[in-house]
């Protein structure tokens, strides 16, 4: 019985929680204009999305590249900053190691406005025009505290001899790094990389600031701008709903896959 | 060891960015707050401030927002999180991942969507609609820390309880709360933080008519009153430090994967 409660509670809280989302879904398979307007099946906003045939001319399929290019780049760059950084941090003692972990916190607790504003105000001060450059360089501001906060974890847990025991066979300390060490780091590298790859596409503020006035939108900065002119775009909920199954699709695989290691693991 | 005690030098590039793009902008963010728009030191932003009926009222809004926010996410979402963490209650991860899921969809189509729905619903948009526009945005965010905790605590502190005679309202308040308070910090940060300081959700859920703190610091930048604008943000930063006092800063941030 109360098993019966607690189920009712969870799955009321999901219907709520995720009505907005079903609607949007049902209604990008009909053309009308505004949502709850059903005016017969239609699959025309989905192949609009794709062709890029609609208003604006294709300002929303560049907004996607835009997005996706800059989120590549920026959790590269982090994930490569971010290992080295590891690195030397991890063999760092007392007051510089603490000094490096507050700064290293700090794109963390503050609120994207805030990051965003202090870069904007930076490139001001500095003179720096501002576009894809600025961007890409407050996404890896934002994005490499992560990476660092996955791999060093990683080093903690590593035995320090390993490494030396490769020097003292004979490899050299390029070898020891790419054979001995970078194995070791790959789980923190990867979800690190994955971790600055979501927070650079979810990101709003930090690129409202900082893409200046070149006309540079992704996909967060195009629905802001849209949604202020009155409305949602009707070929934004055939994208929303895509970006929402690919994502279920994605963690529903990571769960399957990380249950059937821990059964594999339990044998 | 000596060869190890070298490979410190390899945190120099990102000290250096560090300084250079965290601890600069932080700097430059006090300079602009100290100066007048000619560049002359002066208090003149903070007295603007304090004696703006209309920066006070939505700062004083906005922290009500925030707080209101906050408290109905962990009355919704802490039984939530206990049922989800229970194995007697829920058996199946699917829901766990379904409460998870949101988190990793773009907040502005989340809001969006919320929004539309509103639209469609023919509910006005307003302070009624800002707030459980808030909740629907960060209640995933409050849930996840608080499971997290709780299906790793022990149970048997829960069992020794009851077994030595203390009512199941006792057991609650006096062992699962304070175990599970470091879950509920985090989901406070997670929560509070990112509430206080929005500005394009509030505008979306209210149609543009309430404005946040957030909102006043955008119009001010975007006009070039950075001046003023910077002085806004230093009064944000306060506010985010304080909370952050909450928390144990030996305590790392755990990513969310």
């Amino acid at each position: 019985m109360k098993r019966f409660f607690a189920q009712c509670y969870i799955w009321l809280l999901l219907v709520v929680l995720y009505a907005p989302i079903v609607f949007i879904a049902i209604f990008s398979f009909t053309e009308s204009k505004v949502l709850g307007n059903w005016t017969g099946f239609s699959t025309k906003l989905y192949t609009n999305l794709f062709t890029g045939d609609m208003q604006g001319s294709g300002a929303l399929v560049s907004a996607i590249e835009n997005t996706i290019l800059i989120a590549l780049v920026a959790a590269t760059v982090a994930t490569i900053l971010g290992t080295v950084a590891a690195i030397g941090i991890h063999n760092m003692r007392g007051k510089g190691k603490q000094a490096i972990n507050f700064l290293n916190n700090i794109p963390i607790l503050n609120p994207d406005i805030i990051t965003g504003v202090s870069l904007f105000l930076l490139f001001v001060f500095l003179h720096i025009s501002q576009g894809y450059a600025t961007v890409i360089l407050a996404h890896i501001t934002l994005c490499t505290p992560y990476v660092v906060l996955n791999v060093l974890p990683k080093l903690t847990q590593m035995n320090p001899n390993i490494y030396e025991a490769a020097l003292d066979l004979g490899a050299t300390p390029y070898q020891a790094l790419r054979k001995v060490l970078m194995p070791l780091l790959k789980p923190g590298m990867i979800s690190g990389f994955i971790l600055a790859f979501t927070m650079s596409l979810d990101d709003f503020a930090i690129t409202f600031f900082t893409r200046g006035t070149v006309g540079l939108d992704t996909l967060s900065t195009y629905i802001y701008t849209d949604a202020r002119k009155g409305g949602l775009t009707p070929e934004l909920r055939p994208l929303i709903t895509l970006m929402f199954v690919g994502v279920l699709v994605l963690l529903i695989v990571i769960n399957i896959r990380a249950m059937r290691n821990a059964k594999n693991n339990a044998r | 060891m000596s060869r190890f005690s070298k490979r410190s030098t390899w945190a120099l590039p990102y000290v250096i960015f560090l300084v250079l793009f965290v601890a600069l902008p932080l700097i430059i963010i006090i300079l602009y707050a100290f100066q007048d728009s000619s560049g002359n030191f002066s208090l003149g932003n903070f007295a603007k401030f304090v004696t703006d009926a209309d920066a006070i009222g939505t700062f004083a809004l906005s922290l009500e927002v925030a707080i209101e926010n906050t408290l109905i996410c962990i009355l919704l979402g802490y039984p939530a999180a206990w049922i989800l963490a229970n194995k007697k209650l829920n058996r199946s991860a699917v829901t766990v991942v379904l409460f998870i899921l949101p988190m990793w969809i773009n907040a502005l189509m989340r809001t969006l969507a919320t929004a539309e729905l509103f639209h469609m619903l023919g509910i006005q948009l307003g302070k009624g609609t800002l707030i459980v526009g808030m909740v629907y945005d960060y209640l995933p965010f409050m849930i996840y820390p608080i499971y997290n905790i709780l299906s790793k605590m022990d149970k048997s502190y829960v069992e020794a309880a009851s077994d030595l005679g203390a009512t199941p309202w006792q057991v609650f308040w006096k062992v699962q709360v304070p175990l599970s308070m470091p879950g509920i910090i985090s989901g406070v940060m997670m929560v509070f933080m990112p509430t206080v300081s929005t500005f394009a959700i509030s505008e979306f859920l209210t149609n543009n008519k309430i404005k946040l703190f957030g909102t006043i610091i955008q119009e001010n930048i975007n006009s070039s009153m950075w001046n003023y604008g910077a002085a806004l943000s230093l009064v944000m930063l306060i506010i985010i430090g304080i909370t952050s006092l909450l928390q144990d800063n030996k305590k790392e941030v755990n990513g969310v994967v």
